[in-house]
C-alpha cells in the first residue's frame, strides 16, 4: 500500500496506509499503553486504554483500531488521555487483588506498569472484593480469576494462533469469565501460549508458579532442546545448591524465528535436568558386574586405555562410534574427528530421522533453494508433503498459521492422515501412506502410478501457478524421492524446500558428518583433499553403519563401542546381549537402556547446560548458550577432549585453541583475583571469544567454518543472537545409489521427546491428565 | 392483553391500524395493506429513498439518525448479499411501543422489511424479536406464512420478478443485542458482543454483507410513509423531525399508555393532558423522557417539544420515547440504583469501563442508599460516571453512565439525605405507615 | 456440521431444527432460537443439549456453552413448571412491581431463582419485559400479565395451579 503521512504530537510520520495507528507511533518510537491489542491477532478495542485524540474527532480514539490516514492529526498524550487511562487503571484496580507480592506476574506484570506510569496514588475502591478460588486446569495451567482483566489475549492465541479454540468467554457483564473448554479443566495442545501471552497473573504456569520473583532469576537466551525446529528461547535460571535450575523457558522478545511461539517442550520440558536419578558421578562396571562410582581420573584412564588397547591390538575398525542428535556442531564434529582421527575408524553414525544426505546430494551447487524456518512466516504458497507438523514440527505448524492467517498464504497439504493443518490448507489431498513417491510423479505430469482425481488435479493446478513456493516434506520422502521431488520443484518458478526431521540437531550431526561414508559437509571419503592436514590418518574405507556396528557385535568383531547422547539399544530395539563382548563407554545425562549395560558410564552435560551451536532441519544455525549448570556432570565436548588426551592424543590437534587473532589479544592478565574474570567480561563484551581452553567449542567452530564452507555464516551476526541459513549450494557430494536408507522417524507427538522425554515429569503428568480425561479434542 | 388507549390528541399515523384486526392479512390488505410495496415495486428504488429522505423520518430506535439517509449509504453493487434488518429487541426499560406493533399490525413490518428491501436491493430481511417477546413472535411467523402464502413473500412477489425472503429470529434474554452490531453478532448465532466500527452495518453487516438495520417502528412506518407521500408525512412534525412516532407514557400518570403524537409535541402536555397527569393529587417529581438511558428531567424542564433536537437542547434525550413520569413519593437514589442495577446486568462485559464502572456504580449506590456511603462517595460515583462517558465500547456505557450523572446532579440532596448511616428516608415513611 | 444418528429431541423439535438450520446464510444463526426451543422441551439446557447442538450446528460444546451463557433467559438448570418472573425495572418499580415480587415471594414461599418444592413454580426478579404501560407486568414462562394487583396476582397463580393458566411456546 502507498504511504501517507501524518502527524503525531507534532512529529511528521510516514507509514503505510492501513497501518494502525498503534503500530505505526509504536515503530516510531511512539508508546501507545494497551492490554487487548496484540500484534498479530484480532482487534477488540476492549480494554480502551491506546485511546488517543484525533483532530476534528469528538471522541476519543481507540489506537489499535484506527488506520492512518494521509494528513491525520493525533495527540498520543495529554491531561484529557492521561484521565481516561487512569480511569481504566481505577476501574481495573477495583477488583483486582493486589497481590502483587506473591504473584508470578509481580516484576514483569503490564498492569503493574501501567499503574506506575498512569495510575492513581489513592484507591477509591471501598467495596467488598470478590474472591474466588484459584482453578488448576491442567498439569500446568493454572487460572486466577480475580486477577484476570479479561483483554481476550488467551482466547485468541489459542484459538487464531494455535487454531486449538480451547478458551472461551462465558456470562456477560461483570460476571464474564474466561473458560476452557472442559468446564474445569483444559484439554488441548498445552502449549502455554495462554500463559505467556496473560499481560498480568491470571494464567500462571505449574512448572514455574511461586517459585521466585522474576529479577531474581538470570536470562539466557538459547535454543530449545527437542525437536528440530530449534525454537529460540530464553531460559530464566537461578542458582541452586549444585549448579543452577532453569525454572522457566518463554520467548517474549519474539526473538528468533519462532516469534513468540514455544510448544508444550519448549515453554516446560526442561526438568529433566534436575531430575534426582540424573547421573551425576562416573560409573565404571566392577570384575563382580556391578557398575560402581570411581573418580573422573579413574573413569577416563580405564576407559582411554580400554579404547587405546583395542586399537592398536584389532585396529580403529573393531571400534564403533554413535554420536547424538542432540549435542552441538561442535559435539558432533568433535566426536567424529576423534573417531576417523584418533580412534581411526570410519564406524560412526546417529540416529537419522532424514535423509539429510540425499537432499543435500540433491540441492547440491543450488544457491538460495532451502527454506528458513522464517520463510514460513512470509511465504506466499506452502506444500506440505507428509508429516504431522502440529505434532512433530510445532513451531513451523505456528508459522504456517500465522503466514495463512495474517498474510491469507496459501497452504496445499497432502498427507496420508487427515492432519489437523487441513484446517488451514486451501487445498488438501489425502494419498495412501505409500503414495507419496508416486504423488512427486503426479505432480510432475507423470500420470502412471497415481489414481488422479478431480480433486487432485486440481491441487496439481493450483500448484503449478504459484510464483513462488515452499515445499517441507517429512521423512516419508528419502533417496531418489528426494531428487524426484526437488526436481519437480525446481520446475516451478522459484522454490525453496525443507526436509524435515527429527531433534534438536538431527541436522547438524548429519552436517557434521556423523556418519559412515561421509564427512562433514557431506564430503565422501574419497574427495577428502582439503581435510588433509587436519586429519592426518583419515581411514579411506567407508565404516559400518549403525546396524552393521551391532552386526559386527553380535558377530564378536566390535570390540568397543562409544556412544555419545545416545540410546540405540531401545530406539533400534537391539538385544542388549549382543553387546556382551563389546567395551561400551557412554554419555548420558540418565540410565538408559544402552547405558544400563555400559562398562563406562560418563555423567554428561545437556544442550542447556553447554554452548556451541545447533542447526535446525531448516539448515538455520544458532547458538546455543549456556544456561543451566548441575554439579557433577561435564559436556560431550569435554569428555571427548579428555578421552582424547587419555588415549595419548595431542588435543590441540583435535582442538585447534590458542590459533587465532581473536583469542589472543594481548592483554595482560594481573595476578589479582578476578582479572581473570574482567578479561572475560572485556571479550565477551567486545564480542571476541577467549578460545584458549582445548573445552572451547569456538575453536572448533573456527574448523567447522574453515572445512565446511556452508557454514562459514557471518559470525558476528551468528553471536549476536541470530539465526543464520546454511548454505545448501556449496555441498558438493557424490551419493552412492546403493546407499542404505537407516532412517528411522522418531514418531515423536506433542507430548514426547525420544527417550529425553521419558525423564521430563512434566510431559508425563501432563499426558496423564489426558488419558484420564478423555474428553474429544477441542480441536477437531 | 395490553390495554390500547386513545386521546384526541393523538394523530394516528402508524398506530391507524391498532385495534382494527389488521393482524390477519386479509383486514390488513383491506386497511391498504401491502400497496405501499407494490408502489414501492414500480417506481424502484430511487423513488423509495426520495420519499424516506423527504418524509424527515428519523429512526425509532434511540439515536434518530435519518432513515432515508441511512438506505442511501447502501452501496448499488456488493460482492456479498444485502439484507434488511429489523430490531424488534425492545428492551430499553420504558419502552413497549413495538410491542403493540407486533401484536397489532405485523403486516406493517413485513410491508416494511420489503419497502427497505427494495431500496436496497436486498433479497432477504430478518426481523428479530426480544425472546421474551414468545407470543408477538408467534403473531409474526403467521403474519409472514400468511404474506407467503399470497406471493407477497418468496419467489416472485407481486408477480414482479424480484424475489424476497423474510426469517423472524428471536432473541433470549440480552439488553445490548438491541445494539445494532450486538444484534447482527447475535443473529450470527455468537454471543451479543458489538463489533468494532468502522465498518458501519451499511457497508460491511450480516454475513460481511451490506445491512440497512432499522428498529421496529420506523420499519413499520415506511409503508405509512409511501401511501401519504414523504412531504406531507414530514409536515406532521416538526423541522428536521417528521411525522409522529409512538410514545409509551409510563409510570405515575392516570392513563398510562401508548400514545401516538406530531413529533415536537409538548411533553408537558403529554404528560398532563395525554396521560391524564399525575394520579392522587400528588406532585411531579422528575420525567426520564426518553427512556432508562436518557437524563432525567426536573418538573420544571418539562415544558419543552418532544423532538430529536429540542430535547438535546434540554440537555437529555428523545431516546426511545419511553416517558417514565416520577411523583413525589419516590426515592430517587432507589430509582438511580434500579436503573444502574440494569446495566450492570446488561452490560456484555466486553469493554472495560462498563464492565467495571457499572459494577462499582451499582455497588456504591446500593451502600448509598443503604446508609453506609459519606460525602465524598457521591463524588466518587459522580467521578465514575463521567469518566465511563464516551470511552466505552458501545453506547451501553453511555447509557448508564448519563442518566447517573444526571440523577446525581439534579438530586444531589437526595443523595446527602442517606449519609452517614441514615439510609433512605422514603423508607423510613414507608415502615412508620405499616407500623 | 451434521444431523446427528441419534436425538434427545422429539422428532417434531428434532425436524423443525433440522429445516431452522437450513434458514439462513449460515447455520450458526440457528443457535439461539435452538438453544431456547431445546430449553423449552427439555425444561433447561442440559449437557445433552449442549453436546447435540454443537453437533447440529458443527461448533464445540465450548462455543455452545460462550454463546448460551451470555444470554439470561437460557438456563442450565431446571425451574419450575411455571417461572413467574416479575418485572421490578424502573415503570414496574413505580407501579409496586416490588410489591408484587414481595407477595409472590410469600404467596409461592420461594425466592429469587428459587423453586417451589412441588417444583410447579420458580420465581425469578426479571428487567424490563417490555410492558412498561401495562405495569406493574409479569411473565409467566412466555404470558405476560399486566395491570397487577396482588389480589389478580392471586388469581393469574391460582388458575396455573388449578392448570387453566395460559401457555403459549
Ligand atoms: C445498548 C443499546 C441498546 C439498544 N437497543 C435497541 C432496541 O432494543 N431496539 C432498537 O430498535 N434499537 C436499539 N438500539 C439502537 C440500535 O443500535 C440502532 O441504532 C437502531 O436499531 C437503528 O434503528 P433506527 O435507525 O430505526 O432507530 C440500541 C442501542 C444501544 C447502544
Ligand atoms: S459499553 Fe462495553 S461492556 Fe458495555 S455493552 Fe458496550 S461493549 Fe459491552
Ligand atoms: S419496566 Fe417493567 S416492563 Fe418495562
Amino acid at each position: 500500500m502507498a504511504d501517507v503521512t501524518f502527524t503525531v504530537d507534532g512529529k511528521k510520520l510516514t507509514a503505510p496506509a492501513g497501518t494502525l495507528l498503534i503500530d505505526a507511533c509504536r515503530k516510531a518510537g511512539i508508546e501507545i499503553p494497551a492490554f487487548c491489542y496484540y500484534p498479530g491477532l484480532s482487534l477488540q478495542a476492549a480494554c480502551r486504554m491506546c485511546v488517543v485524540r484525533l483532530e476534528k474527532v469528538p471522541k476519543l480514539q481507540t489506537a489499535c483500531t484506527t488506520p492512518v490516514a494521509e494528513g491525520m492529526v493525533v495527540t498520543t498524550e495529554s491531561d484529557e488521555i492521561k484521565q481516561s487511562r487512569k480511569a481504566i487503571l481505577e476501574l481495573l484496580l477495583g477488583n483486582h487483588p493486589l497481590d502483587c507480592p506473591v504473584c508470578d506476574a509481580g516484576g514483569e506484570c503490564e498492569l503493574q506498569d501501567m499503574t506506575f506510569k498512569y495510575g492513581a496514588a489513592e484507591s477509591k475502591y471501598v467495596e467488598i472484593k470478590q474472591h474466588r478460588e484459584e482453578q488448576q486446569w491442567s498439569p500446568v495451567v493454572f487460572f486466577d480469576r480475580p486477577r484476570c482483566i479479561l483483554c481476550y489475549r488467551c482466547v485468541r492465541v489459542c484459538g487464531e494462533g494455535m487454531d486449538v479454540w480451547a478458551l472461551g468467554v462465558q456470562n456477560r457483564g461483570v460476571s464474564s469469565v474466561i473458560s476452557p473448554n472442559g468446564e474445569d479443566h483444559l484439554d488441548c495442545e498445552e502449549c502455554g501460549m495462554c500463559i505467556d501471552i496473560c499481560p498480568v497473573g491470571a494464567l500462571t504456569s505449574g512448572t514455574y508458579r511461586y517459585k521466585t520473583r522474576p529479577w531474581e532469576m538470570n536470562h539466557v537466551a538459547t535454543v530449545c532442546t527437542h525437536c528440530g525446529d530449534g525454537c529460540k528461547t530464553t531460559l530464566g535460571v537461578r542458582s541452586v545448591d549444585d549448579g543452577s535450575e532453569i525454572i522457566r523457558g518463554d520467548n517474549r522478545d519474539k526473538s528468533g524465528m519462532n516469534g513468540d511461539f514455544l510448544c508444550i517442550k519448549g515453554r516446560y520440558a526442561f526438568d529433566f535436568t534436575t531430575r534426582e536419578d540424573r547421573i551425576t558421578k562416573p560409573l565404571v562396571r566392577q570384575p563382580n558386574g556391578q557398575l560402581a562410582e570411581v573418580s573422573w581420573e579413574q573413569a577416563l584412564e580405564h576407559a582411554g586405555m580400554k579404547l587405546r588397547e583395542i586399537r592398536d591390538t584389532r585396529g580403529g575398525s573393531a571400534i564403533g562410534v554413535i554420536g547424538s542428535t542432540r549435542t552441538t556442531n561442535e559435539e558432533a564434529y568433535l566426536l567424529q574427528k576423534f573417531a576417523r582421527t584418533v580412534l581411526n575408524t570410519n564406524n560412526i553414525d546417529h540416529h537419522r530421522t532424514a535423509d539429510y544426505a540425499s537432499f543435500a546430494a540433491a540441492l547440491q551447487g543450488k544457491a538460495g533453494r532451502t527454506a528458513s524456518l522464517r520463510d514460513f512466516l512470509t511465504a506466499p504458497a506452502i506444500l506440505l508433503l507428509g508429516n504431522d507438523a502440529t505434532e512433530q514440527h510445532p513451531a513451523l505448524a505456528w508459522n504456517i498459521r500465522s503466514n495463512v492467517r495474517q498474510n491469507r498464504a496459501r497452504l496445499y497439504v497432502a498427507n496420508h492422515a487427515d492432519i489437523k493443518l487441513h484446517r488451514q490448507a486451501k487445498s488438501f489431498l489425502q494419498i495412501p501412506q505409500d503414495g507419496y513417491a508416486a504423488l512427486v510423479q503426479y505432480l510432475a505430469g507423470n500420470e502412471a502410478g497415481f489414481d488422479g482425481t478431480e480433486i487432485s488435479a486440481a491441487f496439481r493446478e493450483a500448484l503449478r501457478k504459484e510464483e513462488s513456493l515452499v515445499i517441507a516434506f517429512g521423512s516419508e520422502f528419502r533417496g531418489r524421492d528426494i531428487q524426484s521431488l526437488v526436481d519437480f520443484g525446481l520446475g516451478l518458478p522459484n522454490v525453496k524446500f525443507a526436509a524435515l526431521g527429527d531433534y534438536a540437531n538431527s541436522r547438524g550431526a548429519a552436517d557434521m558428518g556423523l556418519m559412515p561414508d561421509l564427512l562433514p559437509g557431506y564430503v565422501p571419503l574419497a574427495a577428502a583433499k582439503h581435510f588433509g592436514e587436519e586429519y592426518p590418518s583419515l581411514p579411506s574405507a567407508p565404516g559400518l553403519d549403525m546396524l552393521q556396528m551391532f552386526d559386527a557385535a553380535e558377530a564378536g568383531n566390535l570390540g568397543a563401542l562409544y556412544v555419545v547422547g545416545s540410546n540405540p539399544v531401545e530406539r533400534y530395539g537391539i538385544d542388549p546381549t549382543a553387546l556382551k563382548n563389546t567395551f561400551l563407554i557412554v554419555q548420558d545425562m540418565f540410565m538408559t537402556e544402552t547405558a544400563a549395560v555400559a562398562d563406562v558410564i560418563f555423567p554428561a552435560a545437556n544442550l542447556y547446560e553447554k554452548s556451541g551451536t545447533v542447526t535446525n532441519t531448516y539448515g538455520d544455525l544458532q547458538l546455543a548458550k549456556k544456561a543451566a549448570d548441575k554439579a557433577g556432570v561435564r559436556t560431550d565436548f569435554e569428555l571427548i577432549v579428555r578421552l582424547a588426551d587419555k588415549m595419548g592424543a595431542d588435543p590441540k590437534k583435535l582442538v585447534p585453541f590458542g590459533r587465532g587473532v581473536r583469542a589472543d589479544m594481548g592483554q595482560t592478565r594481573g595476578a589479582q583475583s578476578g582479572e581473570a574474570d574482567r578479561h572475560a567480561v572485556w571479550l565477551a563484551a567486545n564480542n571476541l571469544e577467549p578460545k584458549l581452553s582445548p573445552f572451547d567449542p569456538f575453536a572448533v567452530f573456527d574448523e567447522i567454518q574453515r572445512l565446511v564452507p556452508s557454514y562459514n555464516v557471518s559470525r558476528f551476526e551468528l553471536l549476536g543472537g541470530q539465526d543464520k541459513q546454511t548454505r545448501s549450494d556449496l555441498v558438493q557430494i557424490e551419493l552412492d545409489p546403493a546407499r542404505r536408507d537407516l532412517v528411522l522417524p522418531a514418531n515423536d507427538t506433542l507430548f514426547t521427546s525420544g527417550t529425553l522425554g521419558r525423564y521430563s515429569r512434566m510431559l508425563h503428568s501432563v499426558m496423564e491428565s489426558r488419558t484420564t480425561k478423555p474428553a474429544e479434542t477441542a480441536a477437531d | 392483553m395490553p390495554r390500547l388507549v386513545s386521546h384526541p390528541d393523538e394523530v394516528k399515523i402508524i398506530s391507524r391500524r391498532f385495534g382494527q384486526g389488521a393482524a390477519e392479512i386479509d383486514r390488513y390488505i383491506e386497511l391498504d395493506g401491502y400497496k405501499a410495496a407494490q408502489a414501492a415495486i414500480e417506481k424502484g428504488p430511487e423513488w423509495i429513498i426520495a420519499e424516506m429522505k423527504a418524509s424527515g423520518l428519523r429512526g425509532r430506535g434511540g439515536a434518530g439518525f435519518p432513515t432515508g439517509m441511512k438506505w442511501s449509504f447502501v452501496p448499488k453493487q456488493s460482492e456479498k448479499p444485502k439484507y434488511v434488518l429489523v430490531n424488534g429487541d425492545e428492551s430499553e426499560p420504558g419502552t413497549c411501543k413495538d410491542h403493540l406493533i407486533f401484536l397489532h399490525d405485523p403486516h406493517a413490518v413485513i410491508e416494511g422489511t420489503l419497502i427497505a428491501g427494495l431500496a436496497i436491493g436486498a433479497k432477504m430481511g430478518f426481523i428479530y424479536l426480544r425472546g421474551e417477546y414468545r407470543y408477538l413472535l408467534k403473531i409474526m411467523e403467521k403474519a409472514v406464512a400468511d404474506a407467503y402464502a399470497k406471493g407477497f413473500l418468496g419467489k416472485n412477489i407481486f408477480g414482479s420478478g424480484i424475489d424476497f425472503e423474510v426469517v423472524t429470529q428471536t432473541g433470549a434474554g440480552a439488553y445490548e443485542v438491541g445494539e445494532e452490531s450486538a444484534l447482527m453478532e447475535s443473529l450470527e448465532g455468537k454471543r451479543g458482543v458489538p463489533r468494532i466500527k468502522p465498518p458501519f452495518p451499511a457497508v460491511v453487516g450480516l454475513y460481511g454483507g451490506p445491512t440497512v438495520i432499522n428498529n421496529a417502528e420506523t420499519i413499520a412506518t415506511a409503508p405509512h410513509i409511501l401511501l401519504m407521500g414523504g412531504e406531507a408525512y414530514a409536515k406532521v412534525g416538526t423541522e428536521r423531525n417528521g411525522g409522529t412516532r409512538l410514545f409509551g407514557i409510563s409510570g405515575h400518570v392516570e392513563r398510562p399508555g401508548v400514545y401516538e403524537l406530531p413529533m415536537g409535541f409538548n411533553l408537558k402536555r403529554a404528560i398532563y393532558e395525554v396521560a391524564g397527569g399525575i394520579p392522587g393529587g400528588k406532585k411531579l417529581k422528575a420525567v426520564v423522557p426518553g427512556g432508562s438511558s436518557t437524563p432525567v428531567l426536573l418538573p420544571e424542564e418539562i415544558d419543552v417539544g418532544l423532538d430529536f433536537d429540542q430535547m438535546a437542547k434540554a440537555g437529555t434525550m428523545l431516546g426511545s420515547g419511553g416517558v417514565v413520569v416520577i411523583d413525589e413519593s419516590v426515592c430517587m437514589v432507589e430509582f438511580a440504583l434500579r436503573t444502574i442495577k440494569f446495566y450492570q446486568h446488561e452490560s456484555c462485559g466486553w469493554c472495560i469501563p462498563c464492565r467495571e464502572g457499572t459494577d462499582w456504580l451499582k455497588k456504591s449506590i446500593t451502600r448509598l442508599h443503604a446508609g453506609g456511603a459519606v460525602d465524598k462517595d457521591i463524588d466518587n460515583i459522580r467521578y465514575l460516571a463521567e469518566n465511563m462517558m464516551g470511552r466505552t465500547f458501545c453506547p451501553l456505557g453511555d447509557a448508564a453512565a448519563m442518566p447517573t450523572i444526571g440523577f446525581v446532579k439534579k438530586f444531589r440532596h437526595e443523595f446527602e439525605e442517606h449519609l452517614n448511616g441514615k439510609g433512605c428516608p422514603y423508607e423510613h415513611q414507608r415502615e412508620a405507615v405499616l407500623v | 456440521m451434521s444431523t446427528p444418528a441419534t436425538t434427545i429431541f422429539s422428532p417434531a423439535l428434532a425436524a423443525r431444527f433440522d429445516k431452522l438450520v437450513t434458514l439462513y446464510p449460515v447455520r450458526r444463526s440457528a443457535l439461539v432460537p435452538m438453544l431456547l426451543y431445546s430449553q423449552d422441551e427439555v425444561g433447561y439446557i442440559s449437557d445433552a443439549v449442549v453436546e447435540e447442538i454443537a453437533v447440529r450446528i458443527g461448533i464445540t460444546p465450548l462455543d455452545v456453552r460462550n454463546v448460551l451463557s451470555y444470554y439470561s433467559m437460557l438456563r442450565t438448570k431446571p425451574v419450575g413448571k411455571y417461572n413467574v418472573q416479575v418485572c421490578t425495572n424502573i415503570s414496574c418499580m413505580l407501579k409496586d412491581g416490588y410489591g408484587i415480587l414481595d407477595h409472590c415471594k410469600q404467596r409461592l414461599g420461594i425466592g429469587h431463582k428459587e423453586v417451589t418444592p412441588d417444583g410447579l413454580f420458580s420465581l425469578e426478579e426479571v428487567e424490563c419485559i417490555g410492558a412498561c404501560c401495562w405495569a406493574p407486568a409479569v411473565q409467566i414462562n412466555y404470558d405476560f400479565y399486566d395491570d397487577l394487583t396482588p389480589e389478580k396476582m392471586d388469581k393469574v397463580l391460582e388458575d396455573y395451579r388449578a392448570g387453566r393458566g395460559k401457555e403459549t411456546l
